[in-house]
């Protein structure tokens, strides 16, 4: 099934008895295939704004349109069958096995038996579960991170146009959490649904966000933009605190390690005449060689023993660690060269092949070139 | 007799209720008439306990899925069990005079608590999110309190019903006050079966007792859902809240 448009046009939701609104005025577009994420702090009425595209929670003014149609319109129960559902305490089905949570819109769609075994596997190998070893187990079986998993499968069951999710990775432990987010956006960037995604947390929410939406209290719309804008150009006061004031550090989430000018560095293999080394070096931006392999992956960088003689031998004086990925966010890529105690490492492309270099004064330089905005211009022409 | 003679008066009660001996009257007490006794105490009982499970569950789940009434399903039957069935009892006979359906429903209201609020916390302690994420994929109500609620709340509803069943099969033994003869008979009418022959009835009340609460347990681990069983392994929130209230669920 093809993605869904979604569009909230001044939804508002009053609890009986409550003179405040939970969700005020509520107008949002999300384009097909996008992920618009919910943000605010707690009470900001971000979930509730969720919960009214699949009539958890009914509009008390406004609308809400999926693909143009009103949700208003709709029986909730078969609405709901048709958006995809996942929690943050992610709710699997303690009492059936992780093949049968999976199955359940299935199920209620009444698909046959060997439609629904097939897609169930599928389903598990997509988010990276052994089928075998997973159909039969229980949630109680897994662990939290297999459970999140189960839980993203369950959701997609019936190929929805549109998913919402609720804090999905809030109850995993950090690293994992980083894990599963990344496997998550792959996964999009391969089954692009509409996405509506509810965090407190403004990181996750840069991560994952093709737009972000933050709430403050009282379900008022602060700011509705792509994350570098929302960076760069706060709205208001409450939108610059929310973000934080390392909101220029943030930045560096929003650019990959391709983006930038990468240095270039002198290669060189085993056995290459010294001389041409040499000539090479003094036409790049490094004045330190770097052994590579056959393949072009770093080796190591040389020590001036290894151009003592004709040829070059493999004398080095330091491994090439920190080793960055062109798909390396900078954020991530400053932190190994952080950790590495190092001013610069290797960049290798998806082979493992030398791209460039990547150095501090680089993402310095790629920090002060941001200012001009660059995805935000992208994504004035999309909008 | 002989060879339960060293067990002295209780083995004299044993011999009892599998020979029985003639009264003076040329009467048979004992022995095979003890087996007429104990199918009408099993019967008032079984009575008893259908109907109160047919009334109790569903309007257990039915105000567990709902949220609402915990003051019916809790406080109410609290309330219901400190009645002293006796007096319920002498309260229907007064009103309904002797008979089967008297008793049935005497040992009915009796039953009825346990059940009830056992019912109405196994469906409440199912985790809020598991049926939020029931219906947010669609699940219609009646599938939920079916297909969710249901099976995680069996294990404890399971509990209620065997507690129930062990205070019906006590209790039925003052049936014989509004005139059905179960096995309290020899219990209430010495006069009738002597000490030999109540002490032969309070055992086999016992045993029926035992053996209920014997099956009904196996009964209850049972039904326990398999992953439920594997999630009380470990140490979890809802492990820790049903021992809790299994506590104070059960007398």
């Amino acid at each position: 099934m093809d993605a869904a448009t979604l569009v909230l046009d001044e939804a508002t939701k009053v609890y009986p008895g409550q003179d405040e609104p939970a969700v005020d005025r509520l107008s949002l577009e999300v384009g097909a295939g996008e992920i618009c994420v919910l943000v605010g702090p707690s009470g900001c009425g971000k979930t509730t704004a969720m919960r009214m595209v699949n009539r958890m929670i009914d509009i008390t003014s406004g609308d809400i349109l999926i693909d143009g149609a009103s949700v208003r319109d709709r029986d909730p129960a078969e609405l709901r069958r048709q958006i995809g559902y996942a929690i943050q305490q992610i709710g699997l089905f303690p009492h059936l096995t992780i093949a049968e949570n999976v199955a359940t819109v299935p199920k209620l769609l009444r698909w046959d038996r060997d439609r629904i075994r097939a897609r169930v596997d599928e389903l598990l190998a997509l988010v990276q579960l052994d089928p075998d070893e997973t159909r039969d187990r229980y949630p109680a079986q897994l662990s939290g991170g297999q459970r999140q998993r189960v839980g993203v499968a369950r959701a997609l069951a019936v190929d929805p146009p549109l998913m919402l999710m609720d804090e999905p990775f809030g109850a995993i432990d950090p690293i994992n959490r980083e894990k599963l987010q990344n496997e998550f956006l792959r996964l999009q960037r391969e089954i692009r649904k509409t996405i509506v995604f509810v965090t407190h947390d403004i990181d996750e929410a840069i991560k994952m966000g093709d737009r972000i939406a933050i709430l403050r209290k009282g379900g008022r719309l602060a700011q509705y933009a792509p994350p570098a804008e929302l960076l760069m150009e706060p709205a208001d006061r409450f939108v610059e605190d929310f973000v934080g004031a390392d909101r220029a550090l943030k930045r560096l989430a929003l650019q990959r390690v391709r983006d930038i000018d990468l240095w270039r560095a002198p290669l060189a293999r085993a056995g290459d005449p010294v001389a041409s080394v040499r000539a090479q070096t003094a036409a790049c931006d490094l004045p330190y060689p770097l052994l590579v392999d056959e393949a072009g992956r770093p080796l190591g960088w040389l020590s001036e023993a290894a151009l003592a003689g004709e040829t070059v031998t493999a004398d080095l004086v330091s491994d090439p660690q920190p080793i960055v990925e062109l798909d390396d966010v900078l954020r991530d890529a400053l932190s190994d060269l952080l950790q590495h105690e190092s001013q610069y490492g290797p960049v290798v492309d998806a082979r493992g092949a030398v791209a460039g270099v990547l150095s501090i004064e680089a993402i310095g330089h790629a920090l002060r070139d941001s200012d001009a905005v660059p995805r935000a211009a992208d994504a004035a022409v999309e909008g | 007799m002989s060879t339960l003679a060293f067990l002295g008066e209780f083995g004299e009660a044993i011999q009892f209720i599998f020979e029985g001996e003639t009264t003076r009257e040329g009467t048979q007490v004992g022995g095979s008439q003890f087996l007429e006794l104990t199918v009408e105490h099993i019967k008032v009982s079984v009575v008893a306990m259908v109907v109160a499970c047919a009334l109790a569950i569903p309007l257990g789940l039915w105000l567990g899925h709902i949220r609402r009434g915990s003051f019916l399903a809790i406080s109410l039957s609290n309330v219901g069990r400190a009645v002293p069935s006796l007096a319920l009892i002498a309260f229907f006979v007064a009103y309904l005079g002797v008979g089967f359906t008297n008793v049935t429903l005497a040992l009915v209201l009796l039953a009825i608590p346990p059940i009830l609020t056992n019912a109405y916390v196994g469906v409440t302690q199912v985790h809020r999110e598991t049926v939020d994420a029931a219906r947010g994929m669609g699940m219609t109500e009646a599938r939920i309190a079916l297909r969710v609620e249901l099976p995680l709340a069996l294990p404890l509803i399971f509990g209620g019903i065997k507690t129930s069943a062990v205070n019906v099969i006590a209790t039925a033994t003052i049936a014989p006050l509004a005139g059905v003869t179960t096995l309290g008979d020899a219990i209430i009418n010495v006069s009738g079966y002597g000490d030999v022959g109540r002490l032969a009835a309070a055992i086999s009340v016992a045993a029926l007792a035992v053996m209920t609460e014997l099956t009904l347990g196996a009964a209850q681990r049972a039904v326990t859902p398999r992953g439920i069983r594997l999630e009380s392994g470990r140490p979890s929130r809802r492990r820790t809240l049903s021992t809790r209230i299994g506590r104070t669920a059960s007398p």
